[in-house]
């Protein structure tokens, strides 16, 4: 058990100038990676990504060094390492703190990982919005270069490295994985059958590894420490090292805090976000971006056999189940990105369905037909329940329209539609009942215990 | 009239295609290239582009469509994107909305009557834990609140929009930490608006309890 926790991935971020080259090496920037490509093998630094349990970050929490392990390049192929910085989740704010605040170990990350995996071109695909981060980096890999960190000849062994910053244009589809690569070839951002899956063949028809932001921020240090002892971080079997949590909404101290993988979601809002704004009690909370089922908190867990994976919390709330990607899939959820949107009692969980599926529909790449219309249809019924045009019915019909979204698809979009909506109409669905008898109260809205800071008045 | 590139820009481009193996992968880099330039992707832009990447214009349409950052019509001198998603949502998001509509005389989609502002209403700019928060051209302004955002207007319609983000941004916010408190750890509550000091200093969890309280 970590009884106080030294910052791990956040430990440079309150330096002065922490994304200067000069500042972050005075904090030990690059001397992983100078050790990693001259004294170790790609086979072993892959062993030790792999012994570390490194859950993927970006949502899906898919090990990855699994998901290096599945690279077999052929002869002739150029196997390419993506990194994916479209952070577009709902709730999600994590890689951009990465990316402004300490690039370097981005960097590091991401030549580490083209030694172990035999990439010599990284992209960083980074969405549009983040002009800042952009520049940051560019400045970053400027300075990386310059001192022999990339190039011909990094830490003057025989393997070249090149990275480059790519910008979408605005589409959360592009977090998809091959929806990214697609918006990387300069293609509109369309998701592509799986299989061929990237570790096969991915952009440009190459081997291609595509990692989150703060999975590569990740590998320097559990090449330092030994995956096996990064593994012990976590409080979790199999989930490994910590994390950077979010927290938004409504809670006195919204931010990012780094923390094991364990935590529970009461001890991120009360103990690292200070607790409810104004002392409100907590009616829901999105555990980890908006696609992620939402936890109610006066559910309990209902694990009554030895054998269940969560029976150590049976009849504990939900929100007291550590937050893993095992965990939280036992108990109907996801972990996502462990960036939690938290809501206090004066939301209307009508209201706030309808404000997600307008994202969703919003950001639909329509090419799947359950997909573009389903997300539409959402959203046409729940205005009709929100505007008091609603019956009981359309209630059910949330349920049915989400049904036939799911596993119709190419890609997950769909999926992360329609379980969030499941979720909210399954936990909180005396409240839709009575949104189709009554509508929604007029003038209800989200912020109504933040306007008075918002508007100002006194 | 014929569209074209900055020599400045060209050389850009030449640059970005070298950085893959398909010409066709440099078509966001340059599409952006020539917003900036531009303000907006004109039927011109498209047949430049085309051309300059050897693609049909078919193609370059195709993708400037998808994408909600390029603009397919003209633009006012500064674009405004709020934030309406959740998280900004439950933080007054839509106060800040409506304040927007009414100093700026329009709603969401269109240019205030000086031609001065574009006001749009964005997806999630991940920016959640900032929220409530504004996108203005290549600059976010987070933790807002009216009075700020009435000084953050007048920047930009005074001063113009560099010297706003240069007093207002995030990005000019997050460069002047050096100044602040370090990364000691202190028990002071940090300022809510430097999310950088507050990760330094945040505290470990109490116990190792399972916390049943």
């Amino acid at each position: 058990m970590v009884a106080t926790m030294q910052p791990m991935l956040t430990s440079r971020y309150g330096l002065p100038d922490s994304w200067k080259l000069s500042n972050a090496e005075r904090a030990g920037a690059y001397v992983i990676a100078r050790k990693a490509l001259t004294t170790r093998t790609p086979a072993e630094l892959k062993e030790e990504v792999k012994k570390a349990n490194l859950r993927g970050r970006g949502g899906a929490g898919f090990p990855a060094g699994v998901k290096w392990g599945f690279l077999n390049p052929r002869g002739g192929d150029q196997v390419y390492l993506v990194v994916n910085a479209d952070e577009s989740e709902p709730g999600t704010f994590k890689d951009r703190s990465i990316m402004t605040q300490d690039p370097h170990r981005l960097i590091e990350g991401i030549v580490i990982s083209c030694f172990a995996i035999g990439a010599h071109v990284a992209y960083i695909y980074v969405r549009g919005e983040l002009a800042f981060a952009v520049r940051r980096l560019e400045r970053a890999l400027e300075e990386a270069k310059q001192a022999g960190y990339l190039g011909e000849r990094p830490f003057g062994i025989d393997h070249a490295i090149e990275v480059h910053v790519h910008s979408g244009a605005g589409a959360y589809i592009c977090g998809e994985e091959t929806a990214l690569l697609n918006s990387l070839e300069g293609r509109r951002g369309e998701p592509r059958l799986k299989p061929p899956f990237p570790a096969v063949k991915g952009v440009f028809g190459m081997p291609t590894i595509v990692n989150n932001v703060e999975t590569i921020a990740a590998v320097p240090d559990i090449i330092e420490m030994g995956g096996d002892t990064w593994a012990m971080l976590g409080r979790l079997p199999g989930d490994g090292g910590v994390r950077i949590y979010g927290v938004s909404g409504h809670v006195n101290n919204p931010g990012l805090f780094e923390a094991p993988v364990g935590i529970t979601m009461r001890e991120l809002i009360d103990d690292y976000a200070g607790g409810m704004l104004g002392g409100r009690p907590l009616k829901a909370v999105i555990p980890g971006g908006s696609s992620t089922p939402v936890l109610d908190p006066r559910r309990k867990v209902v694990a009554p056999n030895a054998t269940d994976p969560l029976h150590q919390w049976h009849g504990q709330s939900e929100i007291d189940v550590p937050m893993g990607v095992d965990t939280y899939r036992a108990l109907g959820t996801m972990l996502g990105t462990c960036c939690a949107i938290v809501m206090d009692d004066t939301v209307n969980m009508v209201e706030a369905s309808r404000n997600l599926m307008r994202f969703y529909k919003h950001e639909s790449c329509g090419q799947c037909t359950p997909c573009r219309e389903g997300t539409g249809w959402l959203v046409d019924v729940l205005d009709n329940l929100c505007a008091g045009r609603g019956k009981p019915e359309d209630v059910d019909l949330l349920v049915n329209i989400s049904n036939n979204m799911m596993g119709n698809t190419i890609c997950a979009f769909a999926d992360g539609t329609a379980m969030p909506m499941l979720g909210m109409v399954q936990k909180f669905r005396e409240e839709f009942m009575d949104a189709a008898v009554n509508g929604v109260p007029e003038g209800i809205r989200h912020d109504e215990s933040a306007r008075r800071m918002v508007e100002g008045w006194t | 009239m014929a569209f074209a590139l900055t020599p400045e820009r060209e050389r850009q481009v030449d640059d970005i295609v070298t950085r893959y193996p398909e010409r066709r992968a440099a078509l966001l880099p340059v599409l952006w290239l020539c917003q900036r330039q531009h303000g907006w992707i004109s039927p011109e832009v498209v047949q430049y582009v085309a051309k300059r990447l050897e693609l049909s214009t078919a193609i370059v349409e195709g993708v400037v469509t998808f994408y909600t950052m390029f603009f397919d019509q003209p633009v006012g001198e500064n674009v405004i994107w709020v934030c309406r998603t959740l998280s900004c949502d439950l933080r007054g998001g839509k106060a800040i909305q409506e304040h927007l509509e009414r100093k700026l005389g329009c709603t969401p989609g269109h240019t205030s009557s000086d031609g001065k502002f574009t006001l749009l209403k964005a997806e999630c700019l991940a920016a959640c834990g900032q929220a409530p928060m504004v996108q203005i051209n290549d600059d976010y302004y987070e933790n807002l609140d009216v009075k700020l955002l009435d000084r953050i207007l007048e920047a930009h319609a005074t001063r113009g929009s560099e010297a706003a983000a240069a007093e207002f941004a995030t990005s000019a916010r997050l460069g002047s930490i050096r100044a602040s408190k370090g990364r000691a750890a202190s028990t002071a509550p940090p300022p809510p608006t430097q999310e950088a000091v507050r990760l330094a200093s945040q505290p470990p969890p109490p116990s190792d309890s399972k916390g049943e309280g």
